[in-house]
């Protein structure tokens, strides 16, 4: 199985590559290939020209800004998983980045090209949302920065343009008090593979109770989205099972839930349910 | 293209076309056929390799990506007629049945085995998660690469169940 003949550029330079896509509206980003090859080889993609980005010095480094953390766009999932800095301010993409596929998908392929590929139900996506991540883009005219919320569009489709680069992403630290988890189904059982249905929570308590929650679903509709309100029901609540089991009910609300070849409209709404309460849960237990 | 990489510690380089994926790179440019292609498209692992102390998927992989990586496949793992310990796990604990997985499943053990030398059961499953195999329903294969982790770690494997039985 091979790819269509495409035109391999390597650039050295976050310049040159930016040049590159300028100069070529029909070629692709080339980042771990995941996702762009497996596309590229079942010709459902067949760029003219494959712009590989993986050897741009100074995109391959976790840093802490000091009020954020950034993630380049050449960190693996693996990186991602065991990173302490993500563990500490972003568990829920921690996490996310442990479930996603195998450990060879994982050494190759990035929580940046994880974005932009925009999958319906990839996991990171959901804990980018649920963690009020930023997207920092950058094109030959400059960058721009992109909420999370604003980023994922449609049905692999995110908000980028095809000749922007995805440099990094920036998650906001977070002090006692606050905690995040992400829980999912795998289409495979437990927690392997794309999710049938997946939550990302992030949730702040202050005096016994709830006063900050983010809660965001992927797998089950079009794209991941925030459910505000999931979150809505959280704040205020003492955050109790009860308080978490009604929130969570909200699982689906302003999501056209679809069905697909792992789960029924129901099914899926059920799952999401269920996931929103023990990622909820967990996120809760974290932040105490 | 040109490529050039270090395969089982030779350096090595060749022609590709920027299409050219690593696996064939292997098989058909440098005629190491022990790294095998089953379902070309991510998701079995029997082309799972070595690249500089990871495992990943050769069917998944420009060999121009692989330019200047340091690889291993199957066949640079014996040394000096001497087995891996885990090609002798795999032997000693009959973790194959056709053999089809093997190539990719040992390196996926290889290198887990290096980046954690005493995995529990359950990480060595979560760790073979990526490989498929459809013959020996995994259980001997988990074995092998406790047998592997032991030899490994200077200790005497645990006795094989059937001894136990
Ligand atoms: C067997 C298998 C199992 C998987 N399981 C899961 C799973 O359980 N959960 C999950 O969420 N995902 C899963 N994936 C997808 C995986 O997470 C991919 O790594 C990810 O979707 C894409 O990241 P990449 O770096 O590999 O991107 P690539 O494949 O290189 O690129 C993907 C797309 O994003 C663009 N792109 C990539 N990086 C950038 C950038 N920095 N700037 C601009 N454009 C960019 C490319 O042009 C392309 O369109 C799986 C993939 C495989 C093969
Ligand atoms: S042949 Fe590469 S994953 Fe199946
Ligand atoms: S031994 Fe036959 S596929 Fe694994």
């Amino acid at each position: 199985m091979y790819p269509r003949p495409f035109e391999y550029v390597l650039p050295s330079g976050l310049d040159d590559a930016l040049d590159a896509l300028d100069a070529n509206p029909g070629a692709k980003v080339l980042a771990g290939g995941m996702s762009l090859l497996p596309m590229m080889k079942m010709r459902l993609l067949s760029p003219e020209m494959v712009v590989d980005i993986g050897r741009i010095a100074g995109l391959d480094q976790i840093t802490d800004n000091g009020d954020s953390i950034s993630i380049g766009a050449l960190v693996t999932h693996s990186e991602v998983a065991a990173s302490g800095l993500v563990g500490e301010h972003g568990a829920a993409l921690a996490t996310a980045a442990s479930w996603t596929g195998d450990r060879q998908v994982r050494n190759r392929g990035t929580c940046c090209g994880s974005m932009v590929h925009a999958d319906v139900a990839a996991d990171q996506p959901a804990a980018a949302l649920a963690l009020g991540a930023t997207m920092v883009a950058a094109s030959s005219s400059g960058t721009r920065e992109i909420a999370a919320a604003d980023f994922f569009v449609d049905t692999l489709m995110s908000a980028l343009e095809p000749n922007e680069i995805l440099t990094e992403i920036r998650i906001p630290k977070v002090g006692a008090g606050t905690g995040s988890a992400y829980d999912k189904l795998g289409r495979r059982g437990g927690h392997t593979d794309y999710a049938v249905a997946g939550v990302a929570v992030s949730v702040t308590r202050s005096n016994g109770s709830v006063s900050a929650a983010t809660v965001a679903v992927t797998g089950v509709g079009n794209r991941p989205v925030l459910v505000g309100e999931v979150a809505d029901a959280l704040v205020g609540s003492d955050g109790s099972d009860a308080a978490v089991e009604a929130a969570a009910a909200q699982a689906t609300c302003g999501i056209e839930v679809l069905e697909d070849l792992y789960g029924s409209v129901d099914y899926k709404t059920h799952l999401a349910q269920v996931f929103a309460a023990r990622a909820v849960k967990a996120a809760l237990a974290s932040a105490a | 293209m040109k490529v050039s990489m270090s395969v089982n510690g030779r350096q090595v380089s060749g022609e590709a076309e920027p299409r050219t994926l690593l696996v064939h790179f292997l098989r058909e440019s440098l005629g190491l056929t022990g790294t095998h292609v089953g379902c070309e498209s991510s998701y079995c692992g029997a082309c799972t390799i070595s690249l500089d102390g990871k495992a990943v998927l050769s069917c998944t992989m420009l060999a121009a990506q692989a330019d200047g990586a340091d690889i291993t496949t199957v066949e640079g793992l014996a040394q000096d007629g001497e087995l891996h310990p885990v090609q002798e796990g795999f032997w000693e604990r009959h973790g194959l049945q056709c053999g089809f997985c093997t190539p990719g499943m040992i390196m996926s053990a290889v290198t887990l085995l290096e980046e954690n030398p005493e995995p529990s059961e359950e990480e060595i499953r979560r760790g073979i998660e990526g490989n498929l195999c459809r013959c020996t329903g995994y259980h001997n294969i988990v074995q092998a690469i406790e047998y592997a982790g032991a030899r490994m770690r200077g200790e005497e494997p645990a006795p094989a169940e059937w001894e136990n039985a």
